[in-house]
């Protein structure tokens, strides 16, 4: 028989019930002794699978990368989501399978590694190096003068609005594409952090532009289709 | 739309942090794959993957390896 939980139970606990895998999972990992073990292998392989599937998607980004070195990156992180998803169990909730919830700590993972694996050794462009060759390009003529006109107002804005940081920032990850997590690592800060710095940024050109009366032809937060 | 204003203004409207978007992440990509309106469950969780290059992939990856296994690829 199993033993009864703890009188001590979490106060909040979730009112979702678990599909059967899931309570498979959490009942499994919560045991003892070799049941424990075998569960654990079995998370492992479950996570060495999503980060070996998101290697796999990036393999043709990252041509000088060798196989095995791609394996290993694979392998820890599929070690470190392991260690994240047996510390956060309690917060799996079950309003999702507990494979997918798993998942994304794989994925993430894997993603932080290659990204910073792919920009090890290169410098990070914080200057808008890319302004011009950026303008530049268009579809239509119309479009064009009226990007143009956006993208330069944009410019100067970036100079003018924004703070020493929130320029930095914004250069980096929005024009010169540097991924938010090598950023955050060369400059001591997280993604989250970094991100509510750029999303600021972004208000403050907003902002900006809509006190100009240039209108941002961007769609609504709504389902974007085809 | 251009891909150069979006990547500097990000989209309009609230949107979730990134640490929201993570918690969300399984949950709206279930409901995705299911065919249920993910983005009148999870309001903000569609601005933000437009806004943020780094969860936008993560996302990308997890409906794809997700509704992979759904339909047995
Ligand atoms: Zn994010």
């Amino acid at each position: 028989m199993r033993t009864p939980a703890p009188a001590t139970v979490a106060p909040v606990a979730p009112a979702v019930s678990l599909d059967l895998e899931s309570r498979a999972w959490i009942e499994a990992l919560g045991d003892q002794g070799a049941a424990r073990d075998d569960a654990i292998a079995r998370l492992h392989a479950l996570l060495l699978r999503a980060a070996r599937f998101e290697v796999g998607r990036r393999r043709p980004t990252l041509p000088h990368l060798r196989g095995n070195e791609l394996d290993d990156i694979a392998l820890e992180a599929a070690d470190d989501a392991l260690v994240s998803v047996l510390a956060r169990l309690e917060d799996f909730e079950g309003r999702s399978r507990f494979s997918t919830w798993a998942y994304k700590f794989a994925l993430l993972e894997a993603a932080v590694k290659l990204r910073k694996r792919s920009w090890q050794g290169r410098e990070i462009p914080l200057e808008p190096e890319s302004w011009s060759l950026f303008a530049d390009r268009g579809s239509s003529p119309e479009d064009d003068a009226e990007q143009s006109e956006l993208l330069r107002e944009i410019r100067e804005a970036t100079e003018s609005v924004l703070t020493p940081h929130q320029r930095r920032v914004l250069v980096a990850i929005a024009l010169n594409g540097v991924p938010i997590d090598v950023l955050a690592e060369r400059l001591g800060s997280t993604r989250g952090a970094l991100y509510k710095t750029l999303h600021d940024a972004r208000q403050k050109l907003r902002a900006h532009l809509a006190a100009r009366g240039l209108a941002i032809d961007l769609p609504e937060g709504g389902k974007r289709h085809g | 739309m251009d891909e150069r204003l979006r990547r500097l203004l990000g989209a309009s409207g609230p949107e979730l942090t990134c640490e929201e978007c993570f918690a969300e992440l399984d949950r709206y990509v279930e409901l995705e794959v299911s065919g249920t309106d993910a983005d009148a469950a999870v309001p903000g969780m569609r601005g933000h993957l437009e806004g943020c290059p780094a969860c936008g992939e993560e996302h990308e990856s997890l409906l794809a390896l997700v509704a992979g296994e759904e339909t047995g690829t």
